[in-house]
């Protein structure tokens, strides 16, 4: 395959989303030279949907607020099972990661005083989210993009070439990753216009290729979101962390059909939105969880006093963590207190002016006004869980995003650890910011590491690439071969797509149980024979067939991942609810759960298998530990490790 | 639409650069349901290879611009219940772009625009974190970055639709619109006036408002954008000393 399209590059970044961009700047400010390669057109990765705000402890509206109340309000989300020097990381560098936005021209929402301003969200103690009104994906994103820009004119301006250090392959999926003994050498992929294939050649790669929610069939996420780095980092030789916890926010749009789990952004409660049942009760005030007694007001009197003093006040439980809530929502629908469409209501339009809403919510409005008809300012929203984020991703080493393979970085919503069982919201974007950099970091030391021990550049073998056209190719090949032998025709692939997203959905859900992970287990395997007979028609140029049926395979990798670490967890925690194991289990807090690729058994090329073990999260470091009060930790950590915070436990 | 569910002959544009031409599709259609619902489910059961880009499905990422009965929107946002059973339904690739297949286009002309435009050049002496801005101060340059980048307005704009030969000196409103945005952004401290019009190609708008009138995100491109830009030009080629005074006196605050 040497007439294959070559590029080559110090560090190759996959995904041009807030991570991928903030590792490409990073690498690229350190002069290195940067390609960046994304399935979309550049500007409009994921990260565009965000809505309702970054968190960082800026401390611009509660003074109070400082990253050690932003760390434990990050541990306490995540269930304390998150990589503790993570979230120690993010709460500390994400208000510095805000700033330097401002100074390449982001226009934040402002406070009186002129500084940035910061809303309410679910979790989090203090006001704490920059924002632009419920749009605040798109000013990040935007801003990362025109910094990209702005280094391209600067390059543009010494070199004559915009394209000297930092290059945008746009609409271009990487479908494998290339290694040379073990270290990563480049990828694999194909442009989606021409369907032509292309090599890069690169001695770093980040993978920033975000979540997972393609497989579900109700969830916030775009077609992008078919797990494609994460599969790429385990077939290249690297762990998955955690994939038992999948998100599901709790307010996705239910009606009508066609937006079905269309995303809600918490800002709505965060600004003073309650949750009702179809009896008008605002039901969350019952299902405060013990772990969280005495942190949430009890009567609706003071949760509303609370929005004006926040002092003197609790907050409202309609800002419990978003796996509570998802929950408690439900568990309303399911016992028959739900609305028309099978959610609950959320009311704004009773508890703020119309034109306060238009203004904080502008695309909340617009959203339910042009796709359903709906009102916000004079009518409840129905709304109900969706599948949203993955918390598990690929295990990275916490300072600088290095993957177990030489090489291979990842940062973002692909990589894992940081929010343990359950991300708080706003915490995604500050993560993309913080980890992006230290990603883009990691990947130019490994550069210049390589450089400085005189080592050789990784090369790329022509077997690897001949073998990854052969696998793309396949689909075409059967065509091709028209029916098969007994007369079946392929598999299509939307088809095979839709079983994918019911099976997740249904039995890889919010609650689950042993004999529905066995279950899907089962219907997983039977969708990887499947695979192999997937037939698309038509021609390379611009085929979404194509591209969907070799998504499918990364689809089908990391739906195991989910449901194997799902049922080797025996127990219930943040974004992973066993119907068997309602409660939470001090042992298993400390557990990690690593997918990788399995060596026994009989291979299959196209969907590797995987295999679960457990591993254990090293001990948080004792200044950390002692941040908490051991009446907190308590209902968390077994007493053996209580021994080590300073007011000991008893052993 | 008259039922929950209905049957609908929708004509989509199929082909490529070479040549082309509308094909009709007998398909069903849903409550509720947008025309990239529709074209989805076209997708599914009879032309798996039909070319579109989408990717959020809420009218935030600006993927889905086509054209639907000559009028730029995006699929998106569009509901199937704004077609009558008498109405035609007619779905076009974005005109002013070339083809790339179906309902593709190759948009890079506005990623070369945007390059053209010099980035924010921030205030010597302020360090991240020391930024003040009033609330009423950011307002208009944040309108204009509730740009989606749909490229509709880049679309429907005449100067460069139907006219190939303008578009290498005219970036078009969204661009425009971009310079508007550094210009009354509170802390930038280029000058961006001359260029915008011996540039960026400014007098070649004629403030028609086509843009303003398809723009998903309502910007008002025409009123709050360009037109004020046309001020700030004509303010300058007509009395330097206007241009001189501005100059120092933007300076000292
Ligand atoms: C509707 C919605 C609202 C949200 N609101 C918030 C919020 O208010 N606050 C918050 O903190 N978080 C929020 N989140 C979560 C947050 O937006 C995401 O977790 C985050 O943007 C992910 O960013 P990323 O950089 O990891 O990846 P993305 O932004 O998703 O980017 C992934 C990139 O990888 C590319 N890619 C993927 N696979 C391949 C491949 N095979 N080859 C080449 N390129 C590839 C894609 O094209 C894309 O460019 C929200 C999420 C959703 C869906
Ligand atoms: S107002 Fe100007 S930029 Fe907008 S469409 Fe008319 S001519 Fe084009
Ligand atoms: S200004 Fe409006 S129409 Fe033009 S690209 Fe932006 S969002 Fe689209
Ligand atoms: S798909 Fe994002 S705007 Fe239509």
């Amino acid at each position: 395959m040497t007439d294959t399209e070559r590029h080559e590059a110090d560090v190759l970044v996959i995904g041009a989303g807030g991570a991928g961009l903030r590792a490409a700047i990073e690498a690229r400010e350190r002069g290195l030279r940067v390609a960046i390669v994304c399935k979309s057109l550049f500007g409009k990765a994921h990260t565009v949907m965000a809505e309702g705000g970054c968190a960082a402890a800026m401390g611009n509206v509660a003074e109070k607020d400082s990253w050690q109340v932003h760390f434990r309000d990050t541990m306490r989300g995540g269930k304390f099972l998150n990589s503790w020097r993570m979230a120690e990381l993010h709460a500390q560098e994400a208000p510095d990661r805000v700033w330097e936005l401002e100074t390449w021209g982001a226009l934040f929402d402002r406070t009186a005083d002129g500084r940035i301003h910061q809303r309410n969200f679910g979790g989090h103690t203090y006001p704490r989210l920059a924002h632009v009104g419920d749009r605040t994906g798109l000013e990040l994103i935007r801003t990362l993009q025109q910094r990209i820009v702005a280094l391209q004119q600067a390059d543009h301006a010494e070199t004559g070439d915009h394209e000297s250090r930092l290059r945008v392959f746009a609409e271009c999926t990487v479908t494998e990753l290339l290694t040379d003994g073990g270290a990563v050498a480049g990828a694999f992929g194909y442009w989606r216009e021409s369907g032509r294939f292309v090599v890069f050649t690169a001695p770093a790669v980040v993978l920033a290729t975000g979540g997972i929610g393609k497989s579900f069939q109700v969830t916030s996420n775009s077609w992008e979101y078919t797990g494609d780095g994460q599969a790429l980092a385990l077939r290249a030789g690297a762990d998955l962390v955690d994939m038992e916890f999948v998100q599901f926010h709790p307010t996705g749009m239910v009606w009508p059909p066609s937006v079905k789990g269309i995303l809600v952004t918490e800002g709505v409660r965060g600004d003073g939105g309650v949750l009702r049942n179809s009896r008008g009760e605002r039901f969350m005030f019952g299902y405060v969880p013990d772990v969280f007694k005495g942190q949430y007001a009890q009567t609706e009197d003071e949760a509303d006093r609370w929005y004006d003093d926040q002092d003197a006040n609790r907050r409202t439980p309609d800002l419990l963590p978003r796996d509570e809530v998802a929950r408690a929502i439900n568990t309303e629908v399911k016992e028959g207190r739900g609305s028309k469409h099978g959610g609950v209501l959320l009311d704004i339009a009773s508890r703020l002016p119309a034109e306060e809403i238009k203004r904080r919510l502008p695309s909340m409005y617009h959203q339910f006004k042009e796709l359903a008809d709906v009102d916000i300012t004079a009518e409840p929203m129905e709304v109900g869980p969706t599948c949203h984020y993955v918390m598990g991703g690929i295990d990275v080493d916490p300072d600088t995003g290095a993957t177990a393979v030489p090489g291979l970085f990842a940062a973002g919503e692909c990589a894992g650890g940081m929010h343990g069982s359950n991300r708080l919201g706003g915490n995604s974007l500050s993560d993309l910011l913080v980890f992006g950099r230290r990603a883009g970091i990691g990947a130019a030391d490994h550069v210049g590491g390589l450089a400085a021990r005189g080592g050789r550049r990784p090369a790329v073998h022509d077997e690897d690439v001949d073998a990854a056209a052969e696998l793309a190719l396949a689909p075409f090949a059967r065509a091709a071969g028209g029916v098969d032998e007994d007369g079946a025709a392929g598999e299509n692939p939307y088809a095979l797509h839709a079983d994918l997203q019911r099976t997740m959905n249904d039995l890889v859900g919010i609650i689950r149980t042993e004999a529905e992970m066995t279950a899907a287990l089962d219907r997983l395997a039977g969708l990887r024979a499947r695979l192999r007979d997937v037939v698309v028609e038509g021609h390379r140029q611009y085929n979404p067939g194509w591209h969907l049926a070799l998504d499918l395979r990364n689809m089908l990798m990391v739906g195991e991942a989910v449901a194997s670490s799902a049922l080797r967890r025996t127990e219930s925690r943040g974004g992973h609810t066993r119907d068997d194991y309602p409660t939470l289990d001090a042992r298993w807090r400390h557990r990690v759960l690593v997918t990788h690729t399995r060596t026994d058994g009989p291979a299959d090329p196209v969907v590797p298998r995987v295999a679960v073990d457990v591993a254990e999260r090293d001990p948080m470091r004792p200044d950390l530990f002692a941040l908490f009060e051991l009446e907190e930790l308590e209902k968390y950590y077994t007493p053996a490790e209580l021994t080590a915070h300073p007011e000991g436990g008893t052993p | 639409m008259t039922g929950p569910s209905d049957s609908r002959v929708v004509r989509v544009w199929r082909g490529d650069a070479d040549d082309g031409e509308l094909v009709d599709f007998q398909v069903e259609a849903h409550e509720g349901e947008v025309v990239l619902d529709v074209l989805h489910r076209i997708q599914a059961t009879q032309a798996p290879d039909l070319a579109i880009r989408w990717n959020c499905k809420a009218g935030k990422c600006g993927s889905c611009s086509a054209e639907i009965n000559g009028r730029p929107r995006l699929l998106c946002m569009t509901r199937m219940s704004v077609f009558t059973q008498y109405d035609e339904i007619v779905i076009t690739p974005l005109r002013t772009f070339p083809v790339i297949r179906d309902l593709v286009t190759d948009v890079s002309f506005n990623y070369t625009k945007a390059r053209e435009i010099p980035a924010f050049v921030p205030p010597p002496g302020l360090g991240p974190g020391e930024y003040r801005m009033a609330q009423a101060d950011v307002e208009r340059s944040q309108e204009f970055r509730k740009c989606i980048e749909c490229f509709l307005c880049q679309d429907v704009c005449h100067v460069v639709r139907d006219h190939e030969e303008n578009k290498s000196a005219f970036a078009g409103p969204r661009h425009l619109m971009r310079v508007a945005e550094l210009e009354m952004h509170p802390l930038d401290t280029a000058d961006r006036v001359p260029a915008v019009q011996d540039q960026h190609g400014l007098g070649l708008c004629n403030i028609t408002k086509c843009c303003t009138e398809v723009c998903p995100e309502g910007i008002k491109i025409t009123d709050n954008a360009l037109i004020p830009m046309k001020e700030r030009v004509a303010d300058r080629r007509y009395d330097p000393l206007v241009w001189l005074g501005r100059t120092i006196s933007r300076r000292r605050d």
